[in-house]
């Protein structure tokens, strides 16, 4: 595990082809690591036929929906958690 | 069904046979891949009829058991909310075949709503089927960039000091909401209080129905 609950990342804004599990709202944004699920294997090559070894750590990040929309009508307070795969996350 | 006779319609230009079968492209795409796996090996006929009487077999009940068991047990719904699917093997339920299931609570300060905006992410298992509205591309996008007015279209207005926490399920964790336990029923059993608690409550989308008044 690279990531603990607390430290704060950034999902990569690099483009991909192909499945990804990986939402393009969240490309470049910062966030906080608020769980770690364990690992599981990677949907990006198992959806091409192969095993998806090696599995990869998974994590919930917490994101402020104003940092995330920035034309987000709600209180400053509300949140989004997305789980993202640890090859999809930058320190920050 | 075939037939030979010469056929005559009651009007003379020609046009292609009116299908009425009804199948939607979507259906027919599932079909064609469906004849090819099992075509190919891949997968088998029985395989897929039982994986149907599977999803179809399950419903939002089993969710509203564990819900109300946490309700009435603190110690319970510690244990729910660390491990969910061990949580549901202690009361005889199926957790399903997602890697991993999460239940999140909703409290005074806290709540929670869940969407998978890439597909339809659910917790089939103790759920049943997704609603055809939790598939629509308008919840799906609309969840997640303007929650609270999709939540006052369910009929719920969230007051703002309250933290709406969307949960996007994009990957091997499917979510379940524990809602809040409606106001006036610490008389209820696990069983009366399971009958309170809504599918649409489990996803967040809203609040479970408000208890009978008791008599006095």
């Amino acid at each position: 595990m690279r990531f603990e609950p607390g430290q704060q990342v950034r999902v990569a804004a690099r483009p991909h082809e192909g499945h990804c599990r990986t939402p393009v709202y969240l490309r470049g944004k910062a966030g906080t690591v608020a769980s770690v699920h364990g690992s599981f294997t990677n949907p990006e090559t198992r959806a091409y036929g192969a095993d998806g070894l090696p599995e990869q750590p998974l994590y919930g990040v917490l994101f402020a929906q104003r940092h995330v929309w920035p034309a987000y009508a709600g209180p400053a307070g509300d949140t989004l958690v997305v789980d993202v795969y640890e090859h999809w996350l930058e320190e920050a | 069904m075939g037939h030979d006779h010469d056929h005559r319609h009651d009007h003379d230009h020609d046009h292609e046979p009116i299908r009425h079968d009804g199948e939607p492209q979507a259906a027919a795409r599932v079909r064609a891949l469906e004849e090819l796996l099992v075509e190919k090996g891949v997968i088998t006929r029985d395989a897929v009829r039982q994986g149907v009487d599977w999803l179809v077999s399950r419903s939002p009940g089993d969710g509203a058991k564990l819900v109300a068991h946490a309700w009435v047990d603190p110690a319970f719904k510690e244990r729910l909310l660390t491990d969910a699917r061990a949580a549901a093997d202690e009361l005889g339920l199926d957790a399903g075949p997602s890697p991993k299931v999460v239940a999140v609570e909703n409290t005074d300060e806290v709540h929670n709503m869940v969407v998978c905006t890439l597909c339809s992410c659910y917790p089939r298992a103790l759920l049943g089927p997704p609603p055809a509205w939790y598939k629509s591309l308008a919840y799906r996008s609309r969840a997640v960039s303007e929650p609270r007015a999709v939540l006052a279209e369910f009929g719920v207005e969230l007051d703002p000091d309250v933290e709406l926490r969307v949960l996007d399920s994009t990957a091997d964790v499917r979510y379940l909401v524990v809602p809040r336990r409606p106001d006036d029923t610490e008389g209820l059993t696990a069983d009366e209080l399971a009958a309170l608690v809504t599918r649409d409550s489990m996803i967040g989308v809203a609040q479970p129905r408000a208890a009978e008044p008791q008599p006095a």
